[in-house]
C-alpha cells in the first residue's frame, strides 16, 4: 500500500524533473541560437573588413583568407580617418564637460534648494522632452547662421553649457536621494550653497555624474545630425558624417568601409567593457525612472 | 556668504532657538535667499530654455505662416504652407512610411525586446554573456551600424541573401532585394532595428527582476501554465516598462532619420521616404524653411496626439503595483 502511495507520488515529480530538463535545453538552444544571428553582423564586419577585394564578391568565400590588415591601415589614411577622430574627441571632451557642469548645477537647484516656483519650472523641463527637435531645429540653425557660427563647431559646443533636460532629470533624481542633513549642518556651519555643491553633493554624486558623462560622450561620439547641420568643411567632419559622406562619394568600397565602421565602433564597446555597470545602471535610471 | 545669526554648531541647545518674530524674519530671508540660489544655479537652463526652445518655438510657428528661404525676409502667407503639405503626394507618402513604422515596426521590435528580455531573464549557465551580446548592437554608432547593413542587406552578395538564397531557390524564386525593393526596404530597417534593440531590452530585463517571485509561486500553487503567469503575472507586472517603452518608441519613431538619410537617401520609390527627412529636405536642399517649419508643427500635432491617445488608454491595461512614481 505505502508502496503504491509512494510510486504514484514519484511519477508525477519524475515527469516535472524531465520536463525541466527539456525546458533548460531549449532555453539553452534558443540563447545560442539567438548569439549566433546577434553576433553574425559583427563577424561579417570584421571579415569583411580583412578580406581582398577579389574575395569580397566572391559568394563561396566565408572568411578572410589571407588575412588583409593592411585594409585597416589602408582604409585609416584613404579616409583621413585620424583627422575625423581628433576632431571628434574634442566635441566629445567638450560636451562632457559642459553637460556634467551645466546639468549638475541645474539638477542642484532643481533637487536640493527649496525655491518658489521650482516645482513649476520643472514640469516645463520635463516637457521639453516631449518636443520633437525638428519644431525647433531650422530657428536654432538660422540663429548659429546670424551668429556667423556656422562650420564652426560652436554650434555643436555651446548649447551643452546650457543643461540638457533629460540629464538634468538624471541627476536631479540621484541628488534628491542624498539625505538633507547634510546640506542642513553645512549650512549651519556657514556653507555656502556653491559650497555644498562642489563639496558635498558633486562628491557623494560620482556614479550619476559618471554615468552622464558617459552617455554624454557616446551621443557626441555618435552624433550625425548636428554635424549635419553646423559642418561644412571637411577638415573638421567627425567620424559620423566623414563616413555617411565617404559612402555617397565613393560607393561600394566595403572592404575600407567594413574597417572604418569597426574602428569607429569599437571604442564604445571597449567603454562598455570597462563600465558595464554604469552603462546598465544608466539605461535602467534613465528607462524606468523616466 | 556667511550668515551671522545663523547659530553655530558648538552653540548651546538653548541658543540654537530662536525667538519667533526673529524665526519669521529669518525664514523671509531664507525664502528669498534660496530663490536667488536656485535661479542662480537654475539659471544656465533658463537662458538656455529661452533661447534654444521659448525663441524658436515663437519663431517656428511665425515662419510655419511665411514663404521664407531662410535667406529672404519671411513674406506672411497664412496658411498657404499647410494647404500645401496636404496636397502635397510625397508628404502623404511620407506620413504613410512613418506611420507604418509606428504601427507595424514599432510593436514588432517592442514584442521581440520583450521575448529576448524573457530568454535572458532565466537563470541558466553563461547568461551574462548571453546579455552581453544580445546588447552590444545597440552600442554601434547609428552611421557605422546603416553602412554595416546596407552591406548586409545587398542583395546580390550580402550575407542575409547569400544565407537565404539556397532556401529560395529550392522554390525557384530569389530573395527580396530588400534596399532595392519597395515592398521590403522598410521591413528591412525594421530587421536592422531589432538588431540593434538592446537598450529596451535591459530595460525590460530590469523590469522582469524586480517582479516578485512569490507572485510566480502563488500561480504555480494554482496549476497556472506558462501562457497564464506571462498573461496575468508577467505583462500586468511590467506594464508601466512597457508603455513607457511605447512611449518613448512613438516619439523616436516620428523622428526615423539617419538611416533613411544614410542608406536610401528616401529610395526605393520613396518606400523610405519618412517624414523627418522629407522635412529635412525641404529644409536645407529646397530650401523652403517656412514650408519646413508647418511641417515640424504637424508632426508635433501628430506625435501629441498618438501620445495622448496612449496615455488615455493606459489606465485600462498600465498597472502601478507599489504605487512607486
Amino acid at each position: 500500500m505505502t508502496a503504491v502511495e509512494k510510486a504514484a507520488g514519484a511519477a508525477p515529480m519524475k515527469s516535472r524533473r524531465s520536463a525541466d530538463r527539456i525546458r533548460l535545453v531549449v532555453t539553452h538552444l534558443s540563447l545560442m541560437a539567438l548569439a549566433v544571428v546577434f553576433v553574425a553582423p559583427f563577424y561579417w564586419m570584421v571579415s569583411t573588413s580583412l578580406k581582398q577585394d577579389r574575395q569580397i564578391f566572391d559568394p563561396a568565400s566565408w572568411y578572410p583568407n589571407p588575412v588583409m590588415w593592411a585594409n585597416y591601415k589602408h582604409a585609416l589614411t584613404y579616409i583621413p580617418f585620424l583627422r575625423y577622430t581628433e576632431n571628434t574627441l574634442l566635441i566629445c571632451a567638450v560636451s562632457m564637460f559642459g553637460t556634467v557642469l551645466s546639468c549638475s548645477l541645474v539638477a542642484y537647484s532643481f533637487g536640493r534648494i527649496q525655491w518658489k516656483g521650482r516645482d513649476a519650472l520643472f514640469v516645463l523641463v520635463l516637457a521639453t522632452l516631449m518636443l520633437p527637435g525638428q519644431v525647433t531645429m531650422i530657428p536654432v540653425f538660422l540663429i548659429f547662421k546670424w551668429l556667423g557660427w556656422i562650420g564652426s563647431y560652436k554650434p555643436l559646443l555651446v548649447p551643452t553649457f546650457f543643461g540638457s533636460a533629460f540629464y538634468v532629470f538624471l541627476l536631479r533624481q540621484f541628488f534628491r536621494s542624498i539625505p538633507a542633513e547634510l546640506s542642513e549642518s553645512a549650512r549651519m556651519d556657514g556653507a555656502t550653497e556653491g559650497g555644498i555643491y562642489a563639496r558635498i553633493i558633486m562628491p557623494l554624486s560620482k556614479p550619476a555624474l559618471a554615468t552622464v558623462a558617459l552617455f554624454t560622450f557616446i551621443g557626441a561620439w555618435t552624433d550625425f545630425m548636428g554635424p549635419l547641420l553646423f559642418i561644412n568643411d571637411p577638415n573638421k567632419y567627425t567620424l559620423s558624417l566623414g563616413l555617411q559622406q565617404f559612402v555617397s562619394q565613393h560607393g561600394a568600397e566595403w572592404s575600407m568601409l567594413m574597417a572604418a565602421s569597426t574602428v569607429m565602433a569599437l571604442p564604445i564597446i571597449v567603454l562598455y567593457f570597462l563600465a558595464q555597470r554604469t552603462f546598465v545602471e544608466g539605461i535602467t535610471l534613465t528607462g524606468i525612472k523616466g | 556668504m556667511l550668515d551671522t545669526d545663523t547659530p553655530r554648531a558648538g552653540a548651546s541647545p538653548a541658543a540654537r532657538i530662536p525667538n519667533p518674530p526673529v524665526k519669521r524674519k529669518g525664514q523671509g530671508n531664507m525664502a528669498r535667499r534660496n530663490l536667488r540660489n536656485g535661479l542662480l544655479f537654475a539659471s544656465p537652463w533658463i537662458v538656455g530654455f529661452v533661447c534654444f526652445t521659448l525663441y524658436p518655438l515663437v519663431a517656428s510657428m511665425y515662419y510655419s505662416l511665411c514663404a521664407f528661404s531662410g535667406l529672404n525676409h519671411p513674406v506672411f502667407i497664412g496658411l498657404e504652407n499647410y494647404r500645401q503639405i496636404i496636397s502635397d503626394e510625397l508628404f502623404t507618402k511620407s506620413l504613410g512610411n512613418t506611420m507604418y513604422m509606428v504601427i507595424v515596426g514599432l510593436p514588432l521590435s517592442l514584442i521581440a525586446a520583450l521575448a529576448l528580455a524573457m530568454l535572458l531573464n532565466q537563470k541558466v549557465r553563461g547568461i551574462s554573456v548571453y546579455r552581453t551580446i544580445y546588447y552590444l548592437p545597440s552600442l554601434v554608432p547609428a552611421v557605422a551600424s546603416a553602412i554595416l547593413w546596407m552591406w548586409l542587406l545587398n542583395p546580390e552578395i550580402g550575407l542575409i541573401n547569400r544565407l537565404l538564397a539556397p532556401a529560395f531557390a529550392a522554390f525557384h524564386s530569389a530573395p527580396p532585394a530588400w534596399l532595392g525593393d519597395p515592398h521590403w526596404a522598410k521591413p528591412a530597417l525594421v530587421m536592422m532595428g531589432v538588431w540593434g534593440a538592446g537598450g529596451s531590452v535591459i530595460i525590460y530585463l530590469a523590469g522582469l527582476q524586480d517582479v516578485p517571485t512569490s507572485l510566480y509561486e502563488a500561480a504555480d500553487l494554482d496549476g497556472a501554465t506558462a501562457w497564464a503567469k506571462f498573461r496575468n503575472v508577467t505583462v500586468p507586472m511590467i506594464s508601466p516598462i512597457i508603455f513607457f517603452n511605447l512611449i518613448m518608441g512613438i516619439i523616436g519613431t516620428f523622428q526615423y532619420f539617419t538611416q533613411a538619410f544614410v542608406m536610401t537617401q528616401g529610395g526605393p520609390q520613396d518606400a523610405t521616404m519618412f517624414y523627418a527627412l522629407r522635412l529635412f529636405n525641404s529644409a536645407f536642399i529646397d530650401w523652403k524653411m517656412g514650408y519646413a517649419s508647418a511641417m515640424a508643427w504637424i508632426l508635433f500635432a501628430i506625435t501629441l496626439v498618438c501620445t495622448i491617445v496612449v496615455m488615455k488608454t493606459s489606465g485600462r491595461w498600465v498597472y502601478y503595483g507599489g504605487g512607486d512614481e
